[in-house]
């Protein structure tokens, strides 16, 4: 099942590619119809899949090159379970608001399905060399998708996403090859192995592990973005074209935090569990200072591309706080922000379709004249602020609580994220929406029924979600104590239990303040 | 009798709920009115609900029940859940009451407004909002109810969206209460920490003494910052006068009977924290005296009709925090109820007079009014009488007890209570006056501005909440503690602030206040029952203070100057040089240093296979001598 669902969309765009270029009215709607292939394939994937199980799931393996113990192995579990729909259903709403792209469509379409596949390939994948591999696929399209069908800059900010991600990417194929050399050196018959589940059983020392940990680390931060490794993802979501953002935002930055969560907690948990400081420090500093500076942002497109910095923030703060809630909120925040993130940019895209702009100050008083996309918006905002009832406030409360036992200070700082957030959003609202109606702005057209169509069932997500996260929560919960677990085992760390803390005050009074 | 079960209350939030998603779909196609009497029979409907599930409290015979609806995120205990008890029926109906009768007045306030469906739809999930706020049987699911009130507060204060000012006090209300959320997140993350639940169960079950140290005293303090913002208190209150932005209905419910006091339900709701946290309730207390005391000195200088009665809510709600910071829990919780009738009569009153005057707020241009408006004139003299706290109108007896027990715990609680009994003197003050310049002397009415009594929607409203105003604080005198009663099975365990024992010094004091109240009356007679020069004149006679208090302080200027402004341009300095010059620049920098790099080593690649072979061969050697020297991988 879960090669099928790989490789769906790889033979879409086959299909597509095999369509004469001269039928380009046939591209766009081909590529959309073979796009939904998927996300029933993963529909079926997310009903089928076997609630309290925290191991991997539909597991699939075949040999590949047995010399260097490659092989193509895929299997799902809670942590990539949600990422997989996510990223299957981004993708048809993508390109059902692609119209504005107009030349080489062919190619455009043949892209995106080509990264859909690289996406879903590197979520899957239990293989290290295959993720890597995936993990370097998307490079490609994405290059293309922001340096061909971008804005004025696109070139540079293509080719500044591309180097910055492919430094850390070079970083990270280097510390595989060194697990896979330590795999020949430790296993019996001395063969090398890429295989995932085999690499967790290494005995790596405390110092490999840390230079190990750094160099997937730095790969995923680039990719998360985390600060200060940030600076490509305004750029690139500025020049890229509205598929391009929903997608970098929805479903790319996914990939940073996934394999944090993925592969630095549960190959190095020894270096995981020392570096906490570290990463927190940084996913701290990064929730306070991307809020800052979207607050900042004359570019609503730029606005909503720091406000991912801040909110990836909760994210890998979530991850190292090394407790049950903590992880369960970074999952579910995940495909929250991928959900409301994804709708903003999309709404942004409207607005620009209209308007051929992106500047706050050359909107104004809209929501007399779109009411509809002005709900759209503010509904957006207000899950992306984190209003209690819909997504995003399960992922940061999650995050937030459960970071506190273990990180008291960070968590407290953090908090102060949510103030930051209501401002920036709701300052934007105010700018773009309400006031006068000012005159450039008197023909702006409300949202087609197609358009409403497209924002409609992530609206209805971040409304279930937010009210019922179990139907998520319930099918990672497994998957996140057993990581939890297997750092207890390995390290002397052992998880806060909340109720202990109820001296925390009493030992020093003199923080009681 | 009919007994519900616990399990069926989760109908009284359903009911407005409804009520707001239908009204959000087909609202345009109801149309005016039955938009309007759609939510309000929702509104009517959960009361009624309410109202048979809370006859067993009545009855003295009910006891606190609870019912899960679902599970939310079981990771950090927190559900969907409903409790019933005293305290949180008593709430509903508060809500759920005072929430119909305004629905009914919107159907003719809002009359002719183009958006009059969507004015329904969100007021009905306001009241959704506000039920899960009270209903909630855990701190998670209060916070849901919290924010959304929130929402609900934001939507409907920048209603008229395209007035750039009603846009920004939206936005500046949500702010500023997401300050004050800050430290309510805080406290759940205590609480948590502490007791590894949020269930209210979990956390008063383990009684809050099993707490050590300073634990209690801040999650006392971080859930009464919450409180503060919500609540408008010092130094959090700035939001509420600009809230008056939004229609008057809005201000009634929302700013005046339920949403401000939510601050208020929360501290009581959490007494076995604040049990254990002497000096959170302290804090709470001594802040409340502050807010009440600054309050209304800003009531007195104001001449709009709205902010005169949003500051005087504030005092009010000033005389809440200061009844639940001295642990006089039923105090401030009958409070709560009293303030609910009277402010909400006053402001549909005010509502009517504005509806009247064709929208003009300006207490300049008014009086005399009178004879054109004699049910809002008699109605809103009732709710003047009973906030100034004449016997034996509802104020008096709440206002009272809480007057009393302040002055009972002694210390610096006696100076709270003086602080109190001050803003009893400019309560009345403020508020005779308001009534003298609204109503009596002649009229200053503009050209073509023809007053008349409002329709029979608007009125009857006015009619009902002035006789609750006259007859609501009967539930709790001396002479019979009802309300204490009732809300007995809430506190079980927590010690409650009572007045005094002896019957001459409850007298005196009584005594004490209501003479307040006459003198702040006589002294608005005085000044404002002659022509408007000789008013002027009086408050020219303050002087300069008199120009603070009508600018409230500059408080606003204030933190334009501190907060805001410095805050911007930290933001936008942050933007243009840290992200751009500093962060950026160190990542092209180094991109230019490897393009400079890059042209150094051009000549190393020479294309000769053999030199290629030389560095490969070094760096091999290189490498295992390396790895030689540090003793093996």
């Amino acid at each position: 099942m879960l090669t099928l669902l790989v490789l769906t969309p790889l033979l879409g765009a086959v299909a597509v590619a095999l369509v004469p270029a001269r039928r380009r009215e046939l591209h766009l709607p081909l590529g959309m119809a073979l796009s939904v292939a998927p996300l029933g394939v993963a529909g079926a994937l997310f009903f089928s899949f076997e609630k309290g199980r925290g191991s991997f799931q539909m597991v699939e393996k075949m040999v590949w090159w047995e010399p260097w113990g490659i092989s193509w192995h895929l299997g799902v579990d809670g942590i990539s379970l949600g990422l997989v729909v996510l990223t299957t259903l981004l993708f048809p709403l993508s390109l059902a608001v692609s119209d504005s792209i107009s030349g080489r469509r062919k190619a455009f379409v043949v892209a995106m399905l080509f990264l859909e596949t690289g996406l879903l390939g590197t979520f899957l994948s239990l293989d290290l060399l295959l993720f890597f591999v995936f993990f370097e696929v998307i490079l490609v399209p994405m290059y293309l998708i922001i340096g061909i069908w971008g804005g004025k800059r696109r070139v540079y900010a293509a080719v500044k996403f591309f180097i910055y991600t492919a430094f850390g990417s070079a970083l990270l194929l280097a510390a595989v090859i060194a697990l896979a050399v330590m795999h020949s050196s430790q296993a019996a018959d001395g063969t090398l192995s890429f295989d995932y589940l085999a690499l967790l059983d290494l005995d790596i020392s405390s110092t490999a592990q840390t230079w190990l940990f750094g160099a997937f680390a730095l790969a995923f931060a680039i990719k998360v973005p985390l600060f200060p490794f940030h600076t490509w993802l305004p750029d690139a979501h500025v020049e890229a074209p509205t598929a391009g953002s929903v997608l970098l935002a929805g479903v790319l930055l996914k990939l940073g935090t996934y394999g944090l969560l993925r592969f630095n907690l549960t190959l190095f948990p020894e270096a995981a569990v020392s570096l906490v400081p570290v990463l927190a420090f940084l996913a701290v500093v990064g929730i306070i200072y991307g809020a800052v500076v979207a607050i900042a942002q004359s570019d609503l497109k730029k606005l909503v591309a720091y406000s991912s910095v801040s909110h990836l923030g909760f994210v890998v703060l979530g991850i190292f706080a090394l407790t049950s809630a903590g992880l369960q909120g970074a999952v579910i925040q995940n495909v929250n922000h991928g959900l409301t993130t994804g709708a903003l940019f999309l709404l942004v895209g409207m607005l620009y379709d209209r308007r051929h702009t992106k500047r706050i100050s050359d909107f104004g008083g809209l929501a007399g004249r779109v009411p509809l996309m002005a709900g759209f918006f503010l509904f957006m905002a207000f899950a992306s602020i984190g209003l209690p009832g819909l997504n995003g406030f399960v992922g940061e409360f999650l995050v937030l609580v459960g970071s506190f036992p273990s990180l008291p200070a960070f968590a407290v700082v953090a908090a102060f994220g949510v103030v930051l957030a209501a401002v920036y959003m709701l300052w934007a609202y105010q700018r773009v929406f309400t006031g006068p109606l000012t005159s450039a702005n008197r023909n702006l057209v409300d949202l087609s029924a197609k358009e409403t169509a497209v924002l409609a069932p992530l609206a209805v997500l971040v409304l279930l979600l937010g009210l019922y996260p179990g139907i998520l929560l319930d099918r990672t919960a497994p998957s996140v104590e057993a990581i939890l677990d297997r750092i207890e085992q390995t390290t002397d760390y052992q998880a806060p239990s909340p109720g202990r803390l109820a001296d925390v005050f009493a030992s020093q009074p003199e923080d009681g303040g | 009798m009919i007994e519900l079960p616990a399990e069926a209350l989760w109908l009284v939030i359903a009911f407005p709920l409804l009520g707001a998603v239908l009204l959000h779909f087909v609202g345009g196609r109801l149309g005016e009115p039955r938009a309007g009497f759609l939510a309000a029979a929702a509104s009517v409907a959960s009361f009624a609900v309410a109202a048979v599930a809370a006859v067993p409290f009545l009855a003295g015979e009910g006891h606190p029940s609870g019912s899960l609806l679902w599970e939310w995120m079981p990771a950090v205990g927190a559900s969907f859940e409903i409790i019933w008890d005293p305290l949180s029926a008593l709430m509903t109906l508060v809500v759920t009451g005072v929430g119909s009768l305004i629905h009914v007045y919107s159907v003719g306030y809002m009359h002719g407004d183009p958006r009059f469906a969507r004015f329904f739809t969100y007021l009905n999930l306001f009241t959704a909002s506000m039920l899960i706020l009270v209903l909630a049987g855990n701190y998670a699911m209060l916070f849901v109810g919290w924010e959304l009130v929130g929402l609900c507060s934001y939507l409907l204060i920048s209603f008229w969206f395209d007035r750039p000012s009603a846009a920004s006090a939206g936005m500046k209300a949500f702010v500023v209460n997401r300050v004050g959320d800050f430290g309510f997140l805080i406290a759940l993350m205590l609480i948590f920490g502490a007791f590894g639940t949020l269930s209210y169960a979990g956390v008063f079950g383990r009684a809050a003494e099993e707490l050590g140290g300073w634990t209690p005293t801040v999650i006392g303090l971080m859930l009464a910052t919450g409180a503060i913002g919500k609540s408008a208190q010092i130094p959090l209150y700035v939001w509420l006068p600009d809230a008056m932005e939004g229609p008057t209905p809005v201000s009634a419910l929302i700013h005046a009977a339920t949403m401000v006091t939510a601050g208020v339900y929360v501290i009581a709701r959490s007494a076995p924290i604040f049990e254990a946290a002497p000096v959170a309730s302290g804090v709470v207390a001594t802040v409340g005296a502050l807010t009440a005391l600054w309050a209304a000195t800003i009531a007195v200088g104001q001449s709009d009709i709205k902010r005169v009665l949003a500051y005087s809510t504030i005092s009010q709600l000033g005389y809440m925090f200061l009844a639940v910071g001295a642990t006089a829990y039923v105090a401030g919780i009958f409070h709560l109820m009293t303030h609910a009738f009277f402010k909400a009569l006053l402001f549909l009153a005010a509502g009517s007079v504005i509806h009247a005057m064709g929208g003009r707020q300006d207490m300049g241009e008014m009086g005399g009014l009178r004879r054109a408006m004699p049910v809002t004139f008699v109605t809103m003299t009732v709710g003047v009488v009973a906030i100034a706290g004449f016997p034996p109108l509802a104020g008096f007896w709440s206002k009272d007890e809480i007057l009393s027990v302040v002055f009972d715990r002694g210390g610096w609680f006696t100076v709270l209570w003086l602080m109190g009994l001050i803003t009893a003197l400019l309560t009345a003050f403020y508020m005779f006056r308001q009534l003298v310049l609204v109503f009596l002397g002649k009229s200053r009415w503009p050209e073509g501005v023809t007053p008349h009594e409002s329709p029979r929607s608007m009125t009857l409203p006015l009619v009902i909440l002035a006789v609750l105003s006259v007859l609501a604080g009967l539930v709790n005198t001396p002479f019979r503690l009802g309300l204490e009663h009732f809300l007995e099975p809430s506190f079980e365990g927590v010690k409650l602030g009572h007045p005094p024992d002896s019957v001459v010094l409850v007298v005196v004091l009584a005594v004490l206040s209501v003479a307040a109240g006459l003198v702040g009356a006589a002294m608005a007679f005085f000044a404002y029952h002659r022509p408007p020069e000789a008013w002027r004149r009086f408050q020219a006679g303050f002087g300069r203070i008199w120009g603070w208090w009508e600018n409230a302080y500059r408080v606003d200027d204030a933190y334009g100057a501190i907060l805001v402004s410095p805050g911007r341009r930290l933001a936008e300095r942050t933007a243009s040089t840290v992200d751009l010059k500093v962060v950026d620049g160190a990542v092209n920098g180094v991109a230019w240093l490897v393009r400079a790099a890059g042209r150094r080593i051009r000549p190393a690649q020479s294309g000769l296979i053999r030199q290629y072979g030389l560095w490969l061969g070094l760096g091999m050697v290189a490498l295992l001598i390396w790895i030689v020297v540090r003793g093996g991988v």
